[in-house]
């Protein structure tokens, strides 16, 4: 069975999905909430650079350096912001993120 | 390279400027510290006045840079003054705040030039890089800013649920880029018409662009994406939220309607409805979910979610004369939303800062100025005639009536009714109630001055309204082409 275009892009998907309801389902820590984000932009970076390959152009590669850089500056600032509220808290379970109603 | 020559940065000449003056106002911070604070949110005030200036001078002919990736039109340029005086005005406000509040720290301003160069790299995108780079360096700065008093654990806790809430939303933005590139084979918006337009059942680029709506939704705060709205405005620093309320908000829906007119402008039909939709259910809960609301900025926060279903009608109409009408209440509800946060920060009693409504009562006998102006923005936001907010909302529904979208105009005007109830409770709350403790003098001069500027443009509105309009009517046709 060779793999093609649909197969690249169905993974790409399962892994988007599982990071969508990583970030729902779970109701235990924060750190695997920034574990499925990442989750999903690594999905994202299949499907562009699958696509890149498949019509032969660049662009899609060059898109997923971009996305790449911005998820590693994207988790730095998620740590960040998580650190200081597990100092004003003392606990990064997600069910204490309740100080603000909603 | 031969496009890579300096004629190329004329066009993006302002974000240029914004971006090497932020890095230097941050070099300058590293070494200096703390201590000048106000010096440096004065010159951040400086920067965005001249980039203002750049942007009012770049020709009204349409330049490109970095290869077609940046485009600057009439409509790029409106948009950006309205941010620019935006993220001014609430700089200026902060500047008394953060010392109040303890939080003067000398990134704070260059946060919001950083946001700033983000907003405009996003009203001027013309590539699905461009927007993706604009937007995630205009929301990583705001992730900061909303966490920005780092020993308050609302802060903290509201700048966590915007970086999840918001990490959530480029992540969909992204999946659908991806999907748009991959079934039209390019980035470029260009590109991406001309492949809609030979194929327009193009089924995999429809998939994609509802992802990326749903991403810029979250960014606009429309309904059903609104659910971060409230907490990050009640928990971040007050003038952090007046600066939440007003620039992102222009930038993510001038972003909005150059991907929904610009690229995707062949299948009009297929968007109109989900913008319908959002529209409606925005227009809908932003009235009724503010009734129940005892914090102002919690009332606030379903205010521009309403605000924002306003606005999205005026693109529903997917006419010219409908990115217009947006335009114009853009510009409007920019003044009203700045000058409500400006009362926002002059509540405070006994050197605290509060929030209540409750806290409002008695004002128009303690501090009569105060809550004249207050009165005057809350009468401008219900839609009172001859208010400015009026005009912004008549613009809109004209706009939607003239394309036939009886019904959509029909439901805004009911939500607008509904939502005059809770702004008008606010002028009897001022008015009618008996009077709690007074509140302490202005929190610095800005404040008044803020107050005063924003009123007085939403009261003489109708006097002088003509080179808005008309400013607002050339932005929208440069995105309407022929």
């Amino acid at each position: 069975m060779t793999i093609t275009l649909a197969h690249y892009l169905t993974v790409a998907a399962i892994l988007f999905t599982l990071g969508i309801f990583g970030i729902f389902l779970n109701r235990k820590n924060v750190i695997i909430i920034l574990m499925s984000i990442e989750l999903m932009l690594l999905a994202v970076n299949i499907n562009l650079v699958a696509f890149s390959s498949h019509l032969g152009d660049l662009t899609g590669q060059v898109f997923s350096m971009f996305v790449l850089t911005v998820a590693a500056a994207e988790a730095a600032i998620g740590l960040a912001i998580l650190v200081v509220y597990f100092r004003n808290r003392g606990s990064i379970a997600v069910e204490d993120i309740n100080r603000l109603k909603g | 390279m031969t496009s890579w020559v300096p004629a190329e940065f004329t066009a993006a000449l302002p974000e240029i400027f914004v971006a090497l003056a932020a890095m230097a106002l941050l070099l300058i911070g590293a070494f200096r510290g703390d201590s000048q604070t106000r010096t440096s949110g004065w010159f951040a005030v400086a920067v965005l006045i001249v980039a203002g200036g750049l942007v009012a001078g770049t020709a009204a002919s349409p330049g490109s840079a970095f290869g077609g990736m940046f485009v600057a039109d009439a409509f790029a340029r409106f948009t950006k003054i309205l941010v620019l005086t935006g993220t001014a005005l609430a700089v200026i406000l902060s500047i008394s705040y953060i010392e109040r509040e303890d939080m003067a720290r000398f990134e704070y301003p260059v946060l919001f030039l950083f946001a700033t160069v983000g907003m405009m790299m996003m009203i001027s995108a013309n590539d699905l890089i461009a927007l993706y780079v604009g937007l995630e360096l205009q929301s990583l700065a705001l992730y900061v800013a909303a966490a920005f008093r780092r020993d308050s654990l609302r802060s903290s806790e509201a700048g966590l649920k915007y970086f999840v809430l918001g990490a959530l939303a480029s992540g969909m933005l992204l999946y659908g880029a991806s999907l748009v590139y991959g079934f039209a084979g390019t980035t470029s918006f260009a590109g991406i018409a001309k492949s809609l337009g030979a194929n327009p059942g193009n089924i995999g680029a429809l998939v994609g662009l509802v992802f990326i709506m749903a991403g810029l939704a979250f960014k606009i705060s429309a309904v059903p994406f609104h659910m971060w709205t409230p907490d990050v405005y009640e928990g971040a620093p007050t003038s952090v939220t007046a600066f939440f309320a007003v620039a992102p908000k222009v930038a993510a829906l001038s972003l909005f309607v150059r991907v929904l007119v610009g690229p995707f402008g062949s299948i009009v039909a297929q968007w109109q409805q989900i913008i319908v939709a959002i529209a409606i259910l925005s227009m809908v809960l932003g009235a009724f979910a503010a009734i129940k609301q005892t914090n102002i900025k919690r009332l606030m926060a379903y205010s521009s979610i309403g605000n924002v279903g306003y606005m999205l009608v005026g693109l529903a109409a997917g006419t010219e004369a409908g990115v217009r009408g947006m335009l114009i209440y853009l510009a409007i509800y920019l003044a009203m939303t700045v000058g409500t946060f400006a009362c926002i920060l002059a509540m405070r009693v006994h050197g605290r800062a509060v929030e209540g409504l409750d806290d409002l009562k008695g004002l128009g006998r303690n501090r009569p100025a105060l809550a004249l102006v207050l009165a005057v923005f809350m009468f401008s936001m219900a839609g009172i005639p001859p208010l400015a907010g009026f005009f912004g909302k008549y613009f809109v529904f004209l706009a939607a009536v003239q394309a036939g979208m009886f019904a959509l105009a029909v439901i805004g005007v009911l939500a607008s009714v509904v939502a005059a109830f809770y702004y008008l409770r606010i002028v009897k709350i001022m008015y009618f109630d008996e009077p709690a403790d007074a509140f302490d003098r202005l929190p610095g001069r800005e404040v008044g001055v803020v107050m005063t500027v924003t009123g007085l443009f939403i009261a003489l509105f109708l006097i002088i309204p003509g080179p808005m309009l008309h400013a607002a009517a050339v932005a929208a046709k440069s995105l309407f082409p022929g």
